[in-house]
């Protein structure tokens, strides 16, 4: 089988995330990478590194330039001709163009996937992750996003991959670019966090969260993430959401303050290694996932421990 | 200008699910059903617009079993004009889904179609962009802020890194996320006039499409629980604790 790995990149390097969807696309067969962007060769080469990667199609344009689904969709089409399969991260670049490529391909997608089984056989959780369910597709080309924490990162090194660039086909009008608010921030990306200190709703204001979690989170050289009712009480951006709905994250320390630990959040940290619970409520639903649970008031326990690690 | 919202009824979010006892799926006979909750947000973005005067009429279609009459009759209360029942007895993917949401399309010209991002009992998140891909038109998924004028709608999108401002031509799909707006609650004399608001009834078979499914579910099993953890006391052993772990040093 030849798979075709969407490159998930910034312009200037390769996500982590790309390389858990390389590592997910090895297991179906030969690694091919699509790179789709502007000015793309420094990437280009550097995903050429990748271990296990074959070979990767560079798609260098203006019309690229912001990766619009709708300009960069037939370009997939037209290379899945050659290809049994599409991998894609699941993350919101991912489940924005894969779907399009799939209803294109007359396939049903496999969304975010946790492990391949055989080449037509996958798992993955449905329910915010309250089940799981192992799907055999019957169609002849797969199309499949993965899960990211579900897969090991392929080594950055080792690949030597060649790249070969392919046609374009330009701007189809429908859809231009305006602008993106990307939070600047020195901390390491939730998604690939080795810590997370997430707070939720009982932190009260953007400013208490401020003052008890980055703190927290500087000493332990943390990610921050929130739960749904922080990111709409407007505490912290809506790239901090951590859930069925949020992002997936896996950390080997992820630290929940404030948090009641509804399904919905727990669907997105429940794999991390270990959990730590900080809530006044004994019976919060948090402290049923944690490993270490203090029950108490964080805006004493947060200071003190911060202070005390 | 007409809107198109599909909506979905599913296990309702604050109801833990059960695997069956054969394994064959979730269950779902007595158990509590409601909109999903994207699309209750998708329906009040499209409520909306028409309020502002923007657009003139919101329809609502559902493909699923009879019982999503009650659904499309909630939508309805919240202030949708029709609504539209596919009614099918087997499990549609979103594949499916999809096609029949093109036909519709097709007989009812809208010029925006607003779906929820992620039904929330398959966690696919597909629908939408498979839409727009049978119908080549441009995709805003998981809005946060749609701004209509003209020709043209503006939106801005939850994306990894932050967020996203896109510019579509009309006709166009969007996906409503969850901070787009706070859905209405029906009011019981909107409730009492939703009953007789126009809801036609439809068999998916009628529309000569192929929807047979292509995955087959083999087996749902519970995850793997995680083994019970301890409570601390205190700070002090709290700190202990994540020393020995060598979580902090
Ligand atoms: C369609 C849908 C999708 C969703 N997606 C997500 C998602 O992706 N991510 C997500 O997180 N949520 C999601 N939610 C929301 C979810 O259902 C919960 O509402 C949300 O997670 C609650 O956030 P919270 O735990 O911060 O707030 P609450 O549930 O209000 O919990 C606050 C907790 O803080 C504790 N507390 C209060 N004061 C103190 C104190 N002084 N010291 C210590 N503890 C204190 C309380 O005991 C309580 O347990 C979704 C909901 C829906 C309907
Ligand atoms: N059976 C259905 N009937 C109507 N709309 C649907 C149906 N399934 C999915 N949708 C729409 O597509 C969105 C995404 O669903 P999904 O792709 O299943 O995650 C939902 O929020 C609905 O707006």
């Amino acid at each position: 089988m030849k798979t075709l790995v969407w490159v998930e990149h910034d312009g200037n390097s390769v996500k982590d995330a790309t390389l858990s969807a390389v590592t997910a696309a090895s297991k179906l067969g030969d690694v091919h990478l699509l790179l789709v962007g502007q000015d793309v060769q420094g990437v280009a080469q550097e995903a050429a590194g990748i271990f296990g990667v074959d070979k990767v199609h560079m798609a260098d344009d203006a019309a690229y330039a912001h990766q619009l689904v709708e300009n960069v969709a037939p370009l997939v089409v037209q290379l899945m001709a050659s290809h049994d399969a599409f991998v894609a991260p699941a993350t919101t670049g991912g489940k924005a163009i894969a779907p399009r490529v799939a209803a294109l391909l007359d396939v049903m997608q496999i969304s975010d996937i946790l492990s391949v089984e055989a080449q037509d056989t996958f798992t993955r959780p449905i329910y915010a992750g309250n089940a799981i369910a192992t799907v055999r597709s019957s169609d002849v080309k797969k199309v499949v996003t993965v899960r990211t924490t579900a897969f090991e990162k392929a080594p950055r090194e080792g690949g030597s991959g060649a790249v070969e660039a392919v046609p374009t086909s330009g701007d189809k009008g429908l859809s231009s670019f305006i602008g993106q608010e990307i939070a600047a921030s020195n901390r390491p990306e939730l998604t690939s966090a080795r810590v997370i200190v997430a707070g939720g709703r009982a932190l009260g204001s953007g400013e208490k969260f401020a003052e008890l979690i980055e703190p927290l989170a500087d000493r332990l050289g943390a990610g921050v993430g929130a739960s749904r009712a922080a990111v709409d009480a407007g505490y912290v951006p809506n790239d901090s959401q951590v859930g069925q709905t949020g992002k997936i994250v896996a950390p080997e320390v992820y630290v929940a303050v404030g948090i009641s630990g509804a399904i919905q959040h727990l669907a997105g940290m429940k794999d991390s290694k270990i959990i730590v619970a900080i809530n006044k409520d004994e019976d919060a639903p948090i402290f049923q996932v944690a490993d270490l649970g203090l029950v108490g008031d964080l805006f004493e326990i947060v200071p003190e421990l911060t202070r005390k690690l | 200008m007409k809107m198109l919202v599909p909506i979905k009824r599913v296990l309702d979010y604050n109801v833990k699910p059960r695997i069956k006892a054969d394994g064959a799926g979730v269950e779902l006979t007595n158990v509590k059903m409601s909109m999903n909750p994207f699309d209750e947000i998708a329906v009040e973005e499209a409520i909306r617009l028409k309020e502002k005067g923007l657009a003139t009429e919101v329809v609502v279609v559902s493909v699923g079993e009879v019982k999503a009459q009650e659904t499309l009759r909630t939508a309805l209360a919240m202030g949708a004009d029709r609504a539209i029942l596919v009614t099918s007895d087997r499990k549609v993917e979103p594949l499916g889904v999809a096609k029949v949401l093109r036909a519709i399309v097709d007989e009812e010209q809208p010029q925006l179609v607003i779906l929820g991002k992620q039904a929330i009992d398959d966690d696919n998140s597909q629908t939408g962009q498979m839409l727009a891909g049978l119908l080549g038109w441009g995709q805003a998924t998981s809005a946060s802020h749609v701004e209509l004028a003209g020709d043209c709608v503006t939106v801005t999108r939850e994306i990894d890194g932050g967020l996203e401002t896109d510019r579509y031509c009309l006709p166009a799909i969007i996906t409503a996320d969850l901070r787009l707006n706070e859905p209405r609650y029906a009011s019981l004399p909107n409730i009492m006039k939703a009953k007789s608001k126009p809801l036609a009834q439809r068999s998916a078979d009628d529309f000569g499409l192929d929807l047979s499914p292509r995955l087959e579910t083999l087996r749902v099993v519970e995850p793997p629980a995680r083994a019970s953890g301890v409570k601390v006391a205190d700070v002090d052993e709290l700190v202990m604790k994540l020393h020995a772990m060598g979580v902090a040093k």
